[in-house]
């Protein structure tokens, strides 16, 4: 894996922002797109944009090939058992909202419990909120240990035979911690609850393979992984995507439309109303290949090369806070951290002054947060074209931060 | 480092403030709570008002949030006791225009809230400086039309 030769391919990378280098430290919002993405876009609203699944013309069909063979590369890429387990959505969000409002809304009753984690990012909270809401159902939060990781015996001891779904992301954008979520989705099985997987922090970043996790659903983001924006995919076992209902309804998704009642094409389109984010689709497909030519496993290990330097050179730097296990065995490319006395904000100011991206805020993520006993954090996301140069001026960048609002008093 | 833009930024009058904040606190007496936060980043004020015969006579603030929104809470609270409620609101104008880059209305004298005028080019950071401003202006209009 050459990293010089990847920066190549994103075209975005190779400028200057406020006089200096860019240094693009906020992949866990979202990714950069190889020049393959941005190409196979404007190939498909130059060549052959038109709808699909309808016209007899030439460009429907090429349309409608293009949207469709974006759906197998997804089910190649997680390892589904077939196209009919791949809907696609708007993102992460749509996803994890279409099991709540489809699957939790018919299936929940007073008494029953969903389990999530004090990690979890907002959209895996409120969906469950509002579900919960209107059932009766009762939302329980996984406590976390020290180091933010969740233990297994803590599962054991939350999931009860009243849980009906447990939901939990695979990695944490904040801590970066990765969560076992094979382990967790037996102990879900063993009480008779499913299991839902927000994929957004992982699927960009390891191989994810739904048969061996044994996950019931899983939701995760294009743009997250060098996709477009506004294409997400959600996976669900068939059994359980026959028996939900649509919580869309329109052209597309029907088979049959009488004037009081109307039924669904079968699976997976009776879950994607209206003209499908076919740019998107076919942009994400071409993601997906971009990613499987470097290779997941390779992606994996060299964000975590990166975390462990990362975590080595900040700890250095006094004053840092760094939050989350220490042992870069068990995190992705996250790392979250506060310097002492000067705010996020600030610190995502000086370092953007310097031409370094990081994130600042609650990362959507405010019940965590206050488990941090932090309002707010800074956080690097490293991804295959992070370099360890990058980290050198990011650790630089955040040493000058520190001199700065110590001169200016 | 490329300071000098960031010297427009972070003036020492804003750095003091931020260190030291005045009017600090919870007023007891206070007719007017209002509580506000910015929810992309978490930033939160509670400002209390005391306002007699259509004058603010006292003012405080208590909140968590970056050096901007802080110094800036610290500065408006400063600036507007004393004032008619009237004056507080036309203050908050030349403010919010203050941070719109547009031009503002300079007969007035505005101490050390001028230091904030560097806030308009970084448009990331105004809703920071902004924050305390909308409380206020919240919390007097509701006032005005009592």
């Amino acid at each position: 894996m050459n990293i010089q030769d990847i920066r190549k391919q994103f075209p975005i990378l190779d400028q200057e922002v406020n006089g200096k280098p860019l240094v693009y430290l906020d992949s866990a919002a979202t990714s950069q797109k190889p020049v393959q993405v941005i190409e196979t876009l404007e190939r498909y609203y130059r060549e052959y944009n038109s709808n699909v699944h309808r016209g007899v013309h030439t460009l429907g069909t090429k349309a409608t090939d293009a949207y469709e063979g974006a759906r197998e590369k997804v089910r190649k890429f997680i390892n589904a058992k077939s196209i009919q387990e791949i809907i696609f959505t708007r993102g992460t969000t749509t996803a994890l909202n279409t099991v709540a409002a489809s699957y939790a809304a018919a299936n929940l009753k007073e008494g029953d419990e969903i389990v999530i984690s004090y990690m979890e990012h907002h959209s895996n909270i409120i969906p469950w909120q509002q579900v919960a809401k209107r059932t009766g159902a009762q939302l329980k939060y996984l406590p976390l240990q020290e180091d933010g990781t969740i233990s297994l015996d803590d599962v054991r001891a939350t999931v009860t035979s009243n849980t009906k779904i447990v939901s939990i992301m695979q990695v944490s954008n904040v801590l970066g911690v990765i969560n076992p979520i094979k382990e967790i989705a037996q102990i879900a099985h063993e009480n008779g609850a499913i299991m839902v997987v927000d994929g957004a922090q992982s699927a960009p970043h390891m191989k994810i393979d739904v048969q061996d996790l044994n996950c019931d659903f899983l939701a995760f983001s294009g743009h997250k992984m060098c996709g477009p924006t506004g294409i997400g995919v959600l996976y669900g076992k068939k059994h359980l995507l026959e028996n939900m209902e649509p919580i869309e309804f329109g052209g597309e998704m029907i088979d049959f439309v009488e004037l009081y009642d109307s039924t669904w094409k079968e699976l997976p389109w009776k879950f994607e109303g209206g003209t499908p984010i076919i740019a998107g689709a076919v942009g994400l497909g071409a993601a997906i290949d971009f990613l499987n030519e470097i290779g997941l496993d390779q992606i994996a290990e060299h964000e975590q090369k990166l975390a462990a330097y990362a975590l080595e050179k900040m700890a250095k730097i006094e004053g840092i806070q760094i939050y989350g296990p220490l042992d870069p065995a068990k995190r992705a490319g996250v790392v979250t951290f506060n310097i002492q006395d000067v705010h996020p904000h600030d610190v995502a100011t000086v370092l953007d002054a310097e031409g370094i991206a990081v994130r600042a805020g609650h990362h959507c993520a405010q019940p965590l947060m206050r488990w941090l006993k932090a309002t707010a954090t800074a956080r690097a996301s490293f991804y295959l074209y992070n370099t360890e140069e990058d980290i050198d001026k990011l650790v630089e960048g955040l040493v000058k931060t520190k001199e700065y609002f110590s001169d200016v008093f | 480092m490329s300071s000098n833009n960031l010297d427009q930024l972070y003036r020492q009058v804003i750095m003091d403030h931020y260190k030291n904040p005045r009017n600090r606190g919870i007023l007891e007496d206070g007719n007017l709570t209002i509580d506000m936060n910015n929810p992309t980043c978490g930033d939160r004020i509670r400002l209390t008002i005391k306002v007699e015969d259509g004058i603010v006579s006292d003012a405080k603030f208590e909140g968590e949030g970056c050096s901007i929104s802080m110094s800036s809470a610290s500065m408006m609270t400063q600036a507007i006791k004393g004032k008619k409620i009237d004056d507080a609101l036309k203050l908050s104008k030349i403010f919010s225009d203050m941070m719109q880059g547009k031009e503002y209305d300079d007969d007035i004298d505005l101490g050390d809230i001028e230091a904030l005028s560097g806030v308009s080019k970084f448009p990331a950071r105004i809703k920071c400086a902004t924050l305390a401003w909308k409380a206020m202006e919240k919390g007097l209009k509701e006032e005005e039309k009592h």
